[in-house]
């Protein structure tokens, strides 16, 4: 593993509405590794998710793709950076007035200038690897929910790109599925060596494709380390994720409070 | 209290200036791409992406749009006449309607006909991808939604609305002609001749003009509605239904601007 970082997330602040969602990121991914980013609801991964692919700003900090900050940099920069990454969004964000096959070929239709024949060629290949090669002509209503996530997979490597992002791979698939997929990120990673980052909350699956794990809690890191630094860690909060202990559902000092403002007309 | 309600008025007032605020970053950034909408010198795809625009915008609000303007002509010939008549004054009928649908009724009816049908759809349309994370995958792949969405929306509706308007006034004046034609035996062809006669070309090209402001409102306020859709499915209703009554409301609103010019200026 080279030792420059890919994607750097330098004190990175978020806030909705006054309420920290991420409070001080520092992370580092470096090429070719799968970094998957681990937390609860609301914990603040896909907010960093987002962060990361340059869809919002961060209030304070910077995030450094390729050394560029990607929050603050000149339109055309960005234009460049996006193209390096791939995003596999959660629920696929396929456009539904179009087949598949016009999904996956419109990022080249925008940013080449190649034949129709070279781009159906391209098309045809990038759906051939997720294993969709014979349904390009469907539409996306068509197709069951796994190969929706394949297919936006496809669309996400298009333009070949370095660094490989995925929003909740295996959120709503059955376990069959969901592993095809985990397969799948593996393959194309040992294929063209790429970076993948990948938010997910699902145990089996991080453990079967990171590299290294980043545990967020509240808007904060609490741990970033190898698969077996995390498993061993003595940290309370990932203990109770790893070992599925849930947390008191009614807060009873809440219920208390809100009874006794309550009871004085508050 | 009345704090309050100085803080509610703020609220709406600062609110208000933030859409008028996006309006207007919106329009800047359709007009630095809406060259690139057009056919040999622009983008393949978006020249294409108009031209399905103006089937849907256009050609498709064809028939309502004409049954419509026959409708309002009769009305306009058959109210104008019930007052003439008696003064013996039923051929200033004709410029009436002639009048009437160069100047106003042609351009608004087709501006209020295309904001209920196009307005609402295109807001739906691109609400519906905001909720479903399209828009945000256009952006992370570098593909800058306004351009993407809608300035073929805007090239299709700054063609389509001043040919539909067209239209109308046609529509409108023969509707007249025909009431006439029943009503006193007009016989069409001199109604028609009276109709050229009181037409005037400065009237007409200020419907068009009017009908190129409205289209401008029209695609601004339905792509608006839909890109400021937040949540889930009842979002996307609620924003097709802010876009229709916004973008008709913003239309009339004009259309005085617009009209007391014309008057001001000595036209009217």
């Amino acid at each position: 593993m080279a030792a420059r970082p890919v994607i750097s997330v330098r004190d990175v602040v978020v806030s909705y509405s006054g309420q920290r969602v991420l409070d001080g990121i520092n992370l580092d991914v470096f090429r070719g590794e799968t970094m998957v980013l681990l937390g609860g609801s609301g914990s603040g991964k896909s907010t960093l998710l987002r962060q990361i692919i340059g869809l919002e700003r961060p209030q304070s900090g910077q995030i450094l793709v390729n050394g560029t900050d990607i929050g603050n940099c000149p339109p055309k920069e960005l234009k460049k950076l996006r193209r390096s990454i791939g995003v596999a969004f959660q629920d696929a964000a396929l456009f539904n007035s179009m087949s598949l096959e016009e999904n996956v070929a419109l990022p080249l239709w925008e940013h080449t200038r190649l034949e129709e024949s070279t781009i159906r060629l391209m098309t045809w290949m990038k759906l051939a690897v997720v294993g969709l090669a014979e349904f390009g002509h469907l539409s996306p209503q068509a197709l069951s929910g796994g190969m929706r996530k394949r297919a936006a997979v496809a669309r996400a490597l298009s333009l070949d790109p370095e660094i490989l992002v995925f929003d909740e791979p295996s959120a709503g698939l059955d376990p069959i599925v969901a592993a095809e997929l985990d397969e799948l990120i593996l393959g194309l990673k040992r294929a063209f060596n790429m970076t993948v980052v990948v938010v997910t909350h699902e145990m089996a699956s991080a453990f079967r494709i990171a590299d290294r794990m980043a545990m967020l809690y509240k808007g904060s890191l609490i741990a970033v380390g190898t698969k077996e630094e995390l498993q061993n860690s003595p940290h309370p909060r990932i203990r109770q994720f790893f070992d599925r202990i849930p947390d008191q559902i009614a807060d009873p000092a809440v219920i208390d409070n809100f009874f006794e403002r309550y009871v004085k007309g508050g | 209290m009345s704090t309050s309600v100085v803080e509610r008025i703020g609220n709406a007032t600062l609110s208000h200036l933030e859409y008028v605020g996006r309006l207007t970053i919106q329009f800047r950034q359709a007009l630095r791409c809406l060259g690139r909408t057009l056919p040999l010198i622009g983008n393949r795809n978006r020249w294409r992406s108009a031209l399905w625009q103006m089937l849907a915008v256009g050609v498709d609000a064809f028939p309502m749009i004409g049954i419509m303007a026959v409708c309002a002509g009769f009305i306009l010939a058959m109210q104008g006449a019930s007052e003439l008549r008696r003064f013996g004054a039923m051929q200033f009928v004709v410029d009436l309607v002639t009048i009437g649908f160069t100047r106003e009724l042609g351009p608004l009816l087709t501006a209020i006909a295309v904001s209920g049908r196009s307005g609402s759809a295109f807001s739906a349309e691109i609400g519906s991808m905001v909720v479903t994370e399209e828009i945000d995958a256009l952006r992370t792949m570098a593909i800058d939604p306004v351009e993407f969405l809608l300035a073929p929306k805007y090239m299709a509706a700054l063609i389509v609305l001043p040919c539909l308007t067209i239209v109308s006034n046609a529509c409108g004046i023969l509707a007249g002609g025909l009431f006439m034609r029943l009503s006193t035996g007009m016989a069409m062809s001199v109604y028609l001749q009276y109709a050229v006669h009181s037409m005037v070309l400065r009237d007409v090209v200020t419907g068009l003009v009017k009908s190129l402001a409205f289209a401008t409102i029209i695609v601004h306020v339905g792509c608006l509605e839909g890109f400021r859709v937040q949540g889930g499915p009842d979002a996307v209703g609620r924003s097709a239904t802010s876009a229709v009554v916004k973008s008709t409301f913003l239309v009339i609103l004009a259309d005085v601007g617009f009209t007391a010019i014309f008057y001001l200026t000595g036209g009217y």
